[in-house]
């Protein structure tokens, strides 16, 4: 490896590193505001300035490689001048309002100026000032203290792939703006908010809520979609403040969707406090024990194949176990269901419903090939992923179905099944450009797999994906898409019914009216009739479920307990306590316990240490790498439509937030899938 | 010697006489000793005495919300929450001083960009119970509102040392 000398140390550095990455393996800060790892290279703010021998003038590390040889000194006193210049420059048209600036407490300008600023201005002229400009409903502008360090243009056009902010004038004159006026039209648009290094562009939702020191921070996992992003949940007290992404590079990097940011303002608004029993149709409170003695009573009431139990979108593996523990050993039902709808899923390997490439996978992979999903609203971050891997390696995108614009361009195949028959047979183009990748990935969203057609699809893809060889453990090829946090947990968790004949069992029981109780375990987003069914909803937010329900008992939300979470990808990930339930809510692996205490049945675990036992001895997380079944599934001809999302409203906490219903509004004018453009 | 001295002091009673001298020279003096209650001793422009939080001259508060007070406060005696106001502005809908806690140091004082919160020449703020020590903003505002010309005169007059 080559060699750089920092400071008279010399240390090896890989090749294609700039001089400031160097810098940092020999462990010397460089201050910086435009430079940014993810980013591509401005050189424009000019703060990483350091002496390099033979030039006679300093040189922006963030801009120069490092090569063999070169002699660098970042703590000389030109260097030191040099920064202390730049930040002079800098604070000259900066506004001095850091007490009423966001940014206060975590800002970048305000840090370095404590190190590089001088104590008192020497700048007696008029400072500039610049309109506000509109960014939409998350992203608050200040643009007078705006330092040109072009991040958040560069992170709309790179990572985003919206080219709607840019900047129009020159020197003293330039603006950042989004040119018309408008919201960024973007799933990952308040990203910009962290990379701005000052209080230019600052959290709207957020705005004078509070400081970064008074917040207690908890280091958790997202639910708002299946990616699992890593997140930091800033609280006061009760209330979540705001959440912000934390690094994890398998994952998240360091993004974070909107959704995940600001649906937390949902978790203070239509909470259910206080358990609640629908006496002549109104729902009146009550204590715990009435109506967990109420529910008992009915429960006595049915046959266990009467009685049936959903999963919800967000639960933990606490719940999900708990519950079936629960319907299993207490109530003698198998009736568990944790989809929302007839979509296909075969639980016999662990391969056949996670995202098997893995999400860091699709950055090597060659080629994409998207059945019936719009990975854009169902997986934000997964497919900021694909357009990385786009713009990295220009991969070729293929989509059966119409997704829309993806920020990427992506070659339509058409919207049948048909289209699968053809690649199997090799008729088709892609069929050859599949078979001749290395590292091709195939996603399958929930769309292709709902209703008859699902079978066929993921059977068929599936051994064609077998017979060339790309079910290996080196490359897997193939993928599910999930969009609910718990989904593959449910299904480690064996918490669905299927039989071998019908995949959806649950389902035609639950239309032909077979279930007189159904207990709903923060399920919201599925449609049935009431009719005479007896209804026990268990969440945190009154919403569709507790709607029609007869008993409501009141849960934690995501951010109010400690949980184990599935990803995708099926990575198990803990989430932490960051607040506590309100009022008489309960975490709900104590409501199932107390169950079966007033029961008087012996359930399985007592205390969440044996819970926790219990749950790591009952998921596996290995995946079968030999003996691939595959099965051979009659052809079914069938239009793949990708369903239109509800993005900004795909679940309770997202449905209960202002900002959501703000964002949503705002979106609607603007199209998203090729079905809403049909439509 | 020295006995003999002592002894002829003791005679002649030097040490009353003296004491006596002196008596008699203060009765001529002014006094020492103020009527307190109705006499006050004068105060420092800088005495660290009851908090107030400041208005502007048009009545706008002048409190921004920015929370170095509360960050400062050793004895963590101030809580604040803030919004936005109609106007964008940030305003404070919460400020309350735990006086009990409160150890008058000063630093809130100090950290105020905007010298709203200060601490006034009142020391005079007992009360008979301690709910009424527990100060909210309404509280604060009043007290400046009252003290608001000698805040300002103090303000002045420490101003060339800041």
């Amino acid at each position: 490896m080559p060699k750089i000398i920092i400071n008279n140390k010399e240390i090896e550095f890989e090749e294609g590193m700039t001089v400031l990455q160097a810098c940092e393996l020999a462990g010397e800060e460089i201050p910086r505001f435009c430079y940014h790892e993810r980013l591509s290279i401005a050189g424009n703010c000019r703060m990483c300035l350091v002496e390099m021998e033979k030039s006679p003038k300093p040189i922006a590390s963030c801009a120069m490689p490092a090569t063999e040889g070169m002699k660098i000194k970042t703590n000389t006193s030109l260097v030191d001048k040099a920064r202390k210049g730049v930040m002079e420059f800098l604070l000259a048209n900066h506004p001095l309002d850091c007490p009423v600036c966001d940014q206060g407490g975590e800002c970048d300008l305000q840090d370095q100026s404590l190190f590089y600023g001088l104590d008192s201005s020497r700048y007696t002229e008029s400072k500039r000032q610049v309109d506000e400009k509109y960014m939409g409903p998350l992203i608050k502008t200040q643009m007078t203290r705006c330092i040109h360090c072009t991040r958040c243009i560069r992170f709309a056009t790179e990572v985003a792939g919206i080219p709607e902010l840019g900047a129009t004038g020159r020197g003293e004159d330039m603006e950042i703006t989004t040119y018309l006026e408008k919201s960024m039209e973007s799933e990952l648009s308040a990203n910009v908010i962290d990379l701005c290094p000052v209080g230019a562009l600052t959290s709207k939702p957020y705005a004078f809520e509070a400081r970064p020191w008074e917040l207690k921070k908890t280091e958790t996992i997202d639910v708002m979609d299946a990616v699992g992003s890593n997140i930091r949940v800033d609280s006061y007290g009760w209330e979540v403040k705001r959440v912000l992404p934390r690094i994890n590079e398998d994952i998240n990097e360091e993004w974070i969707s909107d959704k995940t940011r600001y649906s937390c303002d949902g978790l203070l608004k239509q909470r259910l406090d206080t358990p609640l029993i629908r006496e002549n149709g109104k729902l009146q409170k009550t204590s715990w024990d009435i109506a967990l003695k109420l529910l008992i009573k009915k429960i006595n009431l049915f046959k266990p194949d009467q009685i049936a139990g959903m999963v919800g979108d967000l639960a933990d593996l606490e719940m999900i176990y708990s519950f079936k523990s629960f319907f299993n050993n207490i109530l003698r039902s198998e009736n568990l269901e944790c989809r929302n709808d007839r979509i296909y899923i075969n639980p016999k390997e662990r391969m056949n419903y996670i995202f098997n490439s893995k999400i860091n996978g699709i950055e090597e992979s060659d080629l994409i090939l998207l059945v019936g999903t719009n990975p854009r609203l169902e997986a934000t971050i997964l497919n900021a992923r694909i357009r990385k891997a786009y713009v990295k390696n220009q991969i070729k995108i293929y989509s059966i179905g119409d997704p829309g614009d993806l920020t990427y361009p992506c070659e339509y195949l058409g919207s049948s099944t048909s289209i699968i028959k053809e690649i199997l047979s090799g008729s088709n183009k892609i069929s050859e450009k599949i078979k001749k990748s290395k590292k091709p990935i195939i996603i399958l969203g929930e769309s292709s797999l709902y209703g008859e057609k699902g079978k066929y699809i993921f059977e068929s893809l599936k051994s064609f994906l077998e017979e060339n060889n790309f079910l290996k453990e080196d490359w897997n090829a193939l993928n599910v898409l999930s969009q609910q946090a718990s989904r593959v947990g449910a299904i480690d968790l064996e918490a669905y019914s299927i039989s071998e004949e019908n995949n959806f069992k649950f389902f035609d029981k639950l239309h032909n009216n077979e279930f007189k109780f159904i207990y709903l375990l923060g399920q919201d987003n599925i449609n049935f009739e009431k009719n005479d069914k007896f209804i026990v909803y268990q969440g945190s937010h009154g919403d569709k479920g507790a709607e029609i329900a007869d008993i409501i008992l009141p849960g934690a939300a995501y951010t109010e307990k400690d949980g184990l979470f599935i990803n995708l990808e099926g990575k198990l990930q803990r989430a932490y306590k960051a607040s506590y339930p309100p009022g008489d809510a309960r975490e709900d692996w104590v409501i199932f316990k107390d169950l079966s205490n007033i029961m008087n049945k012996k359930s399985e675990y007592n205390n969440i240490q044996k819970l926790k036992e219990l749950i790591k001895k009952s998921v596996n997380l290995k995946i079968n790498k030999n003996n691939i079944k595959t099965n051979k599934v009659d052809f079914v001809e069938e239009n793949i439509l990708i369903k239109p999302m509800d993005y900004y409203y795909t679940n309770p906490i997202s449905r209960a937030s202002k900002v959501m219903s703000e964002c949503r509004q705002i979106s609607k004018k603007f199209l998203f899938t090729g079905v809403e453009k049909a439509s | 010697m020295m006995k003999i001295s002592r002894i002829l002091k003791t005679i002649f009673m030097a040490d009353f006489i003296v004491g006596l001298i002196i008596a008699i020279k203060k009765i001529f003096k002014p006094k020492k000793t103020i009527n307190y209650p109705f006499e006050k001793g004068k105060i420092s422009p800088r005495f660290r005495g009851e908090h107030a939080l400041r208005r502007y001259p048009n009545g706008e508060e002048r409190c921004i919300a920015c929370k170095l007070c509360e960050a400062v406060c050793p004895a963590q005696a101030i809580t604040i929450e803030s919004e936005i106001k109609d106007d964008g502005s940030r305003k404070t809908t919460r400020y309350d001083i735990d006086m009990l806690k409160c150890i008058y140091c000063g630093l809130c004082e100090e950290s105020c960009p905007v010298d709203a919160i200060v601490q006034g020449p009142n020391f005079e703020f007992a009360t008979e119970t301690r709910e009424e020590l527990y100060y909210n903003k309404q509280k604060l505002l009043e007290n400046g509102d009252k003290w608001e010309t000698a805040l300002a005169a103090n303000l002045k007059a420490d101003a060339p040392f800041k």
